[in-house]
């Protein structure tokens, strides 16, 4: 029976990973600068826009209000629009990415603003400009929690990433859903359970481990 | 050296607090080389003093002159390049705790776009100056507090100031740490020949460092001259009431000599060992 279901296991790990990943690392590219100026356009703040901050914050609170099984489903036009497909591996990774951007931002946004409000202080009274308070001091300070912060993104596209499988994206939710449930499979429901498992621990030990070596304040 | 001319500063009202003026028309000469403190109480207005010299607080009216510029008047463009002319330390250190000592005191130069080589010949000398030549590689949170001011004082050299600003320096040491920070502020002014504007609430600290100390209550200075003057003669109230603290503390100080110390260390030499 393991013989049979190793080969699927494994490509629906795959195909989970390959989303996860893919997402991750696009949501990150628009989430990080999102976040920034989210953290640093207030008032008073390095790159004052209060415009940035009406125009952005609900935006950023509006998508994230959208369950994300219904984000998937209406953002489908766009989907097609972007992959030129909705089903799939692939198209799955759109609404996963479009569901990640805000939950990066407000965490990037997060850890920036734990960082003391005298080392900005400290940096301009340097000379440093806005641009580099932000690349010399607040990135590098916050970078434990960013760490933390995408680690937990990244385990909650695993839980994204099986909830597009009901929609026909590929994955491990996928497997479950059409073997384990559909075909009545306990043993394949199970085994995709334990998978999910395992994967989950993987990623958050490896955030855990690389935060810590990030962390310079407890030594 | 640094003069400020009718220096007001107003903060304006804001949704939950009423406007409130910390400034009102300072008026301030200091001399190149020469130490100045500034003491006053809580909310007399010394911090946003100090930080209208180098523009982190804008004065709503008056000029601020360093060295011949009026600052006031810097574009957003070229307020970075005169405030790497001054050195800056702080009463909480703000040290980046994901850096090393050498990197710590190294940040000022990258910003100002230095090499490597520069960024080392000029930090270098510097670690054995404060005393840290064994804590090169440590981070912040493996120092004590006395070395993380060290640190901070190492930084704010780094550029190569003209001038030193020290807010509170001291407030958040032991007294003998305290001590040893300001022998080593001495002897850099000595060394060095900088500028320096001191921010305390402690006369002890004036009376330790300063050529010349400016008393300040509610956003004025209400008197000022040489230390010993001071010292010697208060006119003012608020002089007065600050000079009897400082005489309550020489009595808790007394009180408190009578417990016999362990491993006192001299606090003469800059390379003096704390905690």
């Amino acid at each position: 029976m393991f013989s049979t279901l190793a080969p699927i296991l494994l490509q629906a790990t795959g195909e989970t990973l390959y989303m996860v990943a893919v997402s991750l690392t696009i949501a990150t590219a628009f989430g990080l600068p999102l976040g920034v100026l989210l953290a640093t356009s207030g008032r008073g703040e390095l790159f004052e826009a209060l415009w940035f901050q009406r125009v952005f914050g609900p935006l950023v609170n509006a998508t994230r209000s959208v369950p994300f099984i219904i984000l998937a489903v209406a953002i489908i036009p766009f989907t097609r629009f972007v992959v030129g497909t909705s089903i799939g591996t692939s198209a799955a990774i759109v609404p996963l990415t479009v569901a990640a951007i805000p939950f990066i931002a407000r965490i990037i946004e997060g850890a920036m603003r734990e960082v003391d409000g005298g080392l900005i202080e400290a940096a301009q009274a340097m000379g440093a400009r806005p641009v580099q308070v932000v690349t010399k001091v607040l990135l590098p300070e916050a970078l434990p929690g960013i760490i933390h912060g995408l680690t937990l993104t990244a385990v909650t596209l695993i839980g994204y990433s099986a909830m597009v499988g009901a929609v026909g994206a590929g994955g491990l939710g996928d497997l479950g859903i059409r073997y384990g449930y559909q075909r009545f499979r306990p043993d394949v429901m199970a085994a995709v359970v334990i998978t999910l498992i395992v994967v989950v621990q993987v990623v958050q030990s490896f955030g855990d481990y690389l935060a810590r070596k990030a962390d310079k304040r407890n030594i | 050296m640094i003069r400020l001319s009718n220096v007001q500063k107003t903060y304006a009202a804001r949704r939950g607090s009423d406007e409130h003026v910390a400034l009102r028309g300072i008026n301030l000469d200091i001399a190149a080389g020469e130490i100045v403190g500034v003491i006053g109480r809580s909310g007399a207005g010394k911090s946003t003093l100090i930080r209208c010299i180098n523009l982190l607080e804008t004065p709503t009216s008056g000029s601020v002159t360093v060295d011949g510029t009026d600052v006031t008047t810097l574009s957003k463009r070229d307020l970075p390049l005169f405030r790497r002319q001054l050195g800056m330390v702080f009463q909480h250190f703000n040290l980046l705790s994901s850096r090393t000592v050498f990197d710590n005191i190294a940040l000022p130069l990258e910003l100002a776009g230095a090499t490597k080589a520069e960024i080392a010949k000029a930090v270098d000398p510097l670690l054995p100056l404060v005393g840290l030549e064994d804590k090169r590689d440590r981070y912040p949170a493996e120092l004590s507090g006395g070395q993380k001011q060290r640190v901070g004082i190492a930084r704010a050299l780094s550029s190569n100031p003209k001038v030193l600003l020290c807010d509170e320096v001291t407030s958040a040491l032991d007294p003998e740490t305290t001590r040893q920070i300001l022998t080593l502020l001495k002897d850099i002014n000595k060394r060095l020949g900088l500028t320096m504007v001191v921010i305390t609430h402690e006369m002890a600290v004036v009376k330790a460092l300063c050529d010349r100390v400016a008393v300040m209550d509610a956003g004025v200075i209400v008197e000022e001259g040489a230390v010993e003057g001071i010292f010697a003669d208060p006119k003012h109230a608020t002089t007065q009431s600050l000079l009897a603290d400082e005489f309550m503390d020489f009595r808790a100080g007394s009180d408190a000599n009578s417990t016999p110390k362990t491993n006192t260390t001299t606090s003469g030499t800059a390379a003096g060992q704390e905690g």
